[in-house]
């Protein structure tokens, strides 16, 4: 590969900066925002399914205990939200590391169906303690403010969000190159012969997991300030499908297929929206279908067909 | 005291039979390919919503109630011909999500066709209920047990002194040497996917008269019967039925001592547990790597 890989990340960078300034009107701002959220939590999925070859079933568990930081912490104890924003994102961390480092050692899917438990536990664990999430309803984020400047609507987020999904492009391309991001490709190859050449396998995936968490944990929050909202609907089963299905579509282990599989999946739901009552089905054909014809991905397979036939 | 615990565990029992059902359809088709069926839920929805339909459409219950039990076996089969076959050596997450989407499928159609709406099916021999030391157990929960124990022989029986069953083990051992001794390894495949399509329908059939059913009802079954293949040690079809009681047994104590809100997290929690201590499940073998 002779090409630039930060070609991609210019383009991007160029895309988010003239987007507002073409954008119709707020709806559109609106589904901008929420795509690069997406991508930025999809970034982080990536790493672990596509680099370390574990898949998480409850990744948007994690990015409920960040929304829901965002918004109890400060309104039950009045804390400041970036602080609760933090104290969300360590609390991911350290549960991810909790459930992960026993399952590590194993081979197998069983961060699946751990993840999977975790994520559901969380989710009912926000749908039953009404007192402080709120139960089924969810309830309102106080507005994040730094410095006394207050932080809110589309305007201000826009940027943020496209600021962070900037840097998370960046930082996951380096990271790939790293000597970690080496080791986690290693992994995926084959574990024993890493341990062979002294990469401490169970080390490696239990900080890419908690990495990936943290990360998710993030945009929870940024994602409940954004909305100024927060229900149970947000750390729920299917979402975290949702979230692994970008990540397969878009292509497993591309920094760029994270973000086009999140960027044509966040907008799937309005495209659908003509056929009403049938979406499900919809949504579940377009997944067996592209799976089935491209396995590897978006990204990966027009690649492929793109440098053969240069 | 002793009735109120009896009851919790009638209860317990009947649904557990349920997923011990749905895990051993997830044993299945993860023996015979590695392939862990997100779908499996939506066997159990289509067993019963199929039956409420033909029943409440006149057809007499036997052949209502068989159909309920074909034509779910007959979608497992188009499943497994139009979407796992076609991706057979793709990685195991790809074949996750193929599952996912058939899942999502199934359910979408059944919601566009049927609506949004909760069924019931009467019970097969009447709402009386038997009083057992102060506790009552209703009927069907005996119609529950006593089907899913036929079927826990039938399967034994099938898998030991069949030369169809023999074949299926062989090809979950070693799916090459299978071929090598000319086993077709893609009919095994076809079968697991319609035995465990059938199980799983049978079981959403026996317990619709006891829990209703919806559209939606195969979510949360699916994943708790998974939940109990996993306890069992998946790939153990012992493991699976001890499992899906076990699972069952909790849920209801549970509900019944703790808090009925948190019933549904229960299965989930247990699944940390047994990962954290019993990684292989409770009749889990050893497993090794080959470089």
């Amino acid at each position: 590969m002779t090409k630039n890989p930060f070609i991609g990340l210019y383009i991007i960078m160029t895309v988010l900066l003239v987007l507002p300034f073409v954008l119709p009107n707020s709806f559109y701002v609106d589904l901008a925002i929420r795509m690069a959220i997406n991508a930025a939590i999809v970034l982080g999925l990536n790493l672990l399914i596509g680099f370390a070859g574990q898949i998480s079933l409850g990744h948007a568990g994690f990015l409920g205990i960040g929304a829901y930081a965002t918004a109890a912490l400060p309104t039950h104890f009045g804390w400041h939200p970036l602080l609760a924003l933090v104290a969300g994102a360590v609390a991911a961390g350290l549960l991810a590391a909790i459930v992960a480092r026993p399952i590590f050692k194993l081979k197998g899917h069983y961060l699946a169906m751990a993840t999977l438990g975790l994520g559901i536990i969380i989710n009912i664990v926000a749908r039953n303690e009404a007192a402080w999430t709120g139960g089924p309803d969810g309830m309102p984020v106080p507005a994040m403010s730094l410095a006394g400047f207050e932080i809110s609507g589309d305007k201000h987020w826009y940027w943020i969000v496209a600021v962070m999904l900037s840097v998370s492009v960046w930082a996951s391309l380096n990271m790939m190159n790293s000597p970690f991001g080496r080791a986690l490709r290693a992994l995926h190859g084959s574990e024993v012969a890493s341990k062979v050449v002294g990469i401490n396998v169970v080390r490696y995936k239990v900080a890419i997991f908690v990495m990936a968490a943290m990360f998710a944990s993030i945009m929870g929050s940024v994602t409940a300030h954004y909305v100024g909202f927060v229900t149970p609907n947000l750390a729920d089963f299917f979402h975290s499908i949702e979230l692994v299905t970008m990540v397969v579509i878009g292509g497993m282990a591309s920094v760029y297929g994270s973000v086009v599989g999140a960027v044509l999946l966040t907008a799937l739901p309005q495209a659908l929206a003509a056929f009403e009552g049938w979406e499900t089905v919809i949504f579940g054909a377009i997944l067996m279908l592209s799976m089935i014809f491209m396995p590897k991905g978006l990204v990966p397979t027009l690649a492929a067909k793109f440098s053969k036939a240069g | 005291m002793l009735a109120e615990f009896l009851q919790f565990l009638f209860s317990g029992v009947t649904v557990g039979a349920t997923y011990a059902l749905a895990a051993l359809g997830f044993t299945l088709i993860y023996n015979a390919s590695n392939v862990i069926n997100f779908a499996q839920g939506e066997f159990i929805m289509l067993g019963g919503m199929l039956a409420v339909l033909f029943t409440q459409g006149g057809l007499p219950i036997p052949l209502a109630l068989v159909l309920a039990i074909a034509l779910p076996a007959l979608v497992g089969v188009m499943v497994e011909k139009l979407a796992i076959e076609p991706a057979k050596d793709a990685e195991p997450v790809t074949l996750i999500i193929i599952t996912i989407g058939a899942s999502l499928v199934i359910r979408g159609l059944i919601q566009v066709w049927l609506g949004k709406g909760t069924f019931s099916l009467p019970a097969f021999s009447g709402d009386e209920p038997l009083q057992i030391l102060g506790a009552t157990l209703m009927p069907q929960s005996l119609w529950v047990l006593g089907v899913t124990s036929i079927v826990v022989v039938a399967l034994w029986y099938f898998f030991n002194r069949t030369p169809h069953g023999k074949a299926m083990l062989a090809t979950s051992y070693n799916r090459e040497a299978a071929e090598l001794v000319g086993i077709n390894t893609n009919w095994v495949l076809l079968l697991s996917f319609a035995m465990s399509a059938a199980l799983g329908a049978l079981g959403g059939i026996l317990v619709t008269p006891i829990t209703l059913t919806s559209y939606d009802v195969g979510i949360m079954l699916g994943l708790k019967g998974f939940v109990a293949a996993v306890v069992g040690g998946l790939g153990n079809g012992l493991g699976a039925v001890v499992g899906g009681l076990l699972v069952g047994i909790l849920e209801a104590m549970g509900a019944g001592y703790v808090s009925s809100s948190y019933k549904d997290a229960i299965p989930f929690v247990l699944i940390l547990v047994i990962l954290f201590f019993m990684p292989r499940g409770l009749f889990g073998g050893k497993s090794t790597d080959r470089v």
